[in-house]
């Protein structure tokens, strides 16, 4: 008996011509440029004149200096906002919606899920003015008398960055929901009205059937909001500039303020490379919780 | 959303990598000799254009805001129409946009012509250390610019060949407009207060505690886009500190510190005029373009502003605005931030530079000023020689005083090649309430120090 695995009639070598077009396409415009940013983050360069050897001595910039840490904690806390908070929502209304007769589903789905649609810059510029001083968000607080609760919200050093990240929920939880509520349409009806005649109250449902089957839709939620979070530039971009102060700095902003502003491309290139090697760390440790669930 | 890796991908991943590592070497450390090759001797600089054979000249400008960018297009077009066999290829951008995608262009072998560069060190300063523009004093005998452009101007635009020494060697741009940041006022507003437009710092706190006593907004500010901060901090520190310290900070010269007594007091007054109430609410939430609109439809008495918004601010207000200098305190000068707009310049890579010296002297020439003029801007030199009328003509007065006594102080930010960066964040601190006005000056003292050695 011999145990040949490749398939009938073509040789095997043909498959690399098969992929040859992609790995081409995937190798100049990912990996060189991957490749070239570890490069320059091992040098002190100004971006224009020469280059001298700086070791590692970049990367421990990224984790001394205080504003390019902060950034990182900074990240921290969008995930919260643009994640954790999303899924939740997404989960909350899903449930409801797949429960309840809702008319005008579409509707409220599409509305849900438009700020997906939006370019970021346009959410980014539409919630500026929403959070201006006398913008439509103070003057409703002070409509319904909440006067103390009136402030330059992204102007305000303890609010500033909560204002980016409500923004960051209203954008997630639309995508959220629409994963959340594909999941849904695909459980049997059959297991629901098994654990109703097991006496199953509709809390008791979503644990034992509603979340076990969103599992994978879940980690696919997860992944790509803490990736969002975790790159987020145009809202800050757009909104406040990383200020006030450095209140809102994020390290995607922090590498287009250190390479392109300050001159600084060895630092900006090792704070690419670490929130890359950041974001795949966090998408491999979802997917694996995600599939240990599954089995 | 697992990504399985195949081997073959890692095959390729790893003959990739290894291709690139022996392929490659450091950054930027290739060719960095331009700057060299195209630089004409002097008594050679042909000076007719027309001469020069058919060549697509690639212009960068940021001249976007209302009146700036009809001036330039009639005078592209009229360049083109003089020397038919140059056609022009306009490129403008923002002012931030074209900051960051200079850089690149500049260094570049397929570099713009013409670019508008940022004087300060920030910008122009690591252009020169780098070698990436084309340094212009031949071009400037040839044309005669030494004898149209005042010492004062052209020192803004020129920096010793490593790009060290800021305001002395070499000149490597010229600007068409001056710009001063002045105290712009509500006229109707002041005069129902009964005042005057404030002389001196005690006249300008009177005013705005009568304008605070009245419910009006006294200072219009938006410091959301942090940059304001800098022209906001410039015109209260003119009132406290001289000239001297000022020009040493803003410059990066040592001789002077942060920590003096009179930055102190300047930093102090911001400090108290924030908590008085005397800003705008929330001005950091504000960007700048609606605080100055804010100011145009009557929310404020004051607005501290840059020349460039006349134009603007006319079509909005008309006769309603006035300017004058920021008032004069403890040195008994009207100091004021100002200096050039963006100079224009010759990368060191154009291929045209000879075309590109005809363009920047043709934008700079006696029309082109009446041009600048009439768009409602402030042309850097020959401002005397210019009709104009309503507020246009008190920002004139202004400008002709501030020359005439030498009294522009520099935007501080020119001072080391990060400190746009440091002061910006600083000012916001200070402002919102975050530092006190000790680590403030602390702040900008280091940087200063480190970059000084002083």
């Amino acid at each position: 008996m011999q145990m040949i695995s490749r398939g009938p009639g073509e040789p095997r070598r043909v498959a690399y011509l098969y992929i040859l077009p992609a790995a081409l396409v995937f190798g100049l415009f990912i990996l060189v440029p991957l490749f070239r940013t570890a490069q320059f983050s091992l040098y002190e360069w100004d971006g224009l004149g020469a280059s001298t050897w700086a070791g590692f001595s970049n990367y421990r910039d990224v984790f001394t200096e205080p504003q390019l840490r902060g950034a990182f904690v900074h990240a921290l806390v969008l995930i919260v906002f643009y994640a954790v908070v999303p899924v939740l929502l997404g989960l909350l209304l899903a449930a409801t919606m797949s429960r309840a007769v809702v008319r005008g589903l579409g509707f409220f789905r599409i509305v849900l899920f438009l700020p997906q649609v939006i370019p970021m810059v346009v959410v980014a510029i539409a919630w500026r003015q929403i959070y201006e001083p006398e913008g439509p968000l103070n003057d409703l607080l002070r409509a319904v008398g909440l006067d103390s609760l009136a402030r330059p919200w992204l102007g305000d050093f303890t609010w500033a960055l909560p204002s980016v990240g409500i923004v960051g929920t209203w954008v997630g939880t639309g995508l959220c929901l629409v994963l959340f509520l594909a999941g849904m349409s695909r459980i049997p009806r059959e297991l629901y009205e098994a654990a109703r005649l097991d006496g199953a109250g509709p809390l008791r449902e979503f644990r034992a059937i509603t979340l076990p089957s969103l599992r994978g839709e879940l980690a696919v939620a997860l992944t790509l909001t803490v990736i969002a979070a975790l790159k987020t530039f145009d809202l800050v971009y757009v909104m406040t500039s990383g200020g006030p102060g450095t209140e809102t700095t994020v390290p995607s902003y922090q590498v287009y303020n250190n390479a392109f502003l300050l001159g600084r491309v060895g630092t900006a290139t090792a704070l690419a490379i670490v929130l890359t090697l950041v974001v795949f760390a966090a998408t491999v440790l979802i997917n694996r919780v995600g599939e240990r669930g599954q089995r | 959303m697992t990504l399985s890796i195949t081997r073959t991908t890692t095959r390729l991943c790893a003959a990739a990598a290894v291709a690139l590592l022996i392929g490659a070497c450091a950054p930027g450390g290739d060719d960095d000799d331009g700057g060299d090759g195209g630089e004409p001797t002097a008594g050679d600089v042909a000076t007719d254009p027309s001469e020069l054979g058919d060549i697509t000249l690639t212009v960068w400008d940021q001249e976007v805001r209302e009146g700036q960018t009809e001036q330039i297009e009639a005078l592209n077009t009229a360049f083109q129409e003089a020397y038919p066999n140059i056609t022009i290829e306009r490129v403008s951008r923002s002012t931030d946009d074209l900051r960051t995608t200079l850089r690149l262009a500049l260094s570049g072998d397929d570099a713009p012509d013409v670019v508008q560069a940022n004087n300060g060190r920030p910008e122009m300063g690591q252009y020169v250390a780098a070698g990436l523009l084309t340094p212009l004093d031949d071009y400037a005998e040839g044309y005669g610019w030494f004898d149209r452009f005042p010492e004062s101007v052209r020192a803004l635009a020129s920096y010793s060949e490593d790009g060290a020494n800021f305001g002395e060697g070499e000149l490597y741009g010229l600007p068409q407009m001056g710009e001063i940041v002045g105290l712009y006022y509500n006229k109707t507003k002041l005069a129902a207060l009964g005042l005057e437009p404030p002389q001196t710092t005690e006249d300008f706190e009177a005013a705005v505690q009568a304008a605070q006593a009245a419910g009006e907004v006294p200072i219009q500010f938006g410091n959301s886009e942090p940059w304001a901060g800098i022209h906001e901090f410039g015109f209260v520190q003119n009132q406290f500190s001289d000239a001297e310290t000022i020009r040493n900070l803003g410059f990066g010269r040592p001789g002077s510190s942060w920590m003096s007594d009179d930055n102190v007091a300047a930093a102090d007054a911001v400090r108290s005029w924030v908590d008085s109430g005397y800003f705008v609410d929330g001005f950091n939430g504000i960007t700048y373009d609606s605080a100055w609109q804010a100011f145009a439809q009557g929310t404020g008495v004051f607005f501290v502003g840059g020349t460039w918004l006349i134009a603007d601010l006319t079509s909005a207000m008309g006769d309603e605005v006035g300017f004058v200098l920021p008032p004069a305190g403890a040195s008994g000068e009207h100091l004021v931030t100002g200096g050039i707009s963006i100079p224009w310049a010759i990368p060191a890579n154009s291929d045209a530079k000879e075309a590109a010296a005809a363009y920047i002297d043709f934008i700079t020439s006696s029309d082109a000023m009446t041009a600048v003029t009439e768009a409602g801007n402030v042309p850097v030199i020959e401002a005397d020689q210019q009709s104009t009328t309503g507020l246009q003509s008190e920002v004139f007065a202004a400008w002709a005083q501030a020359g005439q006594d030498d009294l522009i102080v520099p935007y501080l930010d020119y001072a080391t090649e990060t400190f746009y960066d440091t002061i910006t964040v600083a000012v916001q601190n200070l402002m919102g309430g975050q530092s006190d006005t000790t680590q403030f000056l602390e702040t900008l003292e280091a940087e200063y120090t480190a970059a000084t050695g002083s």
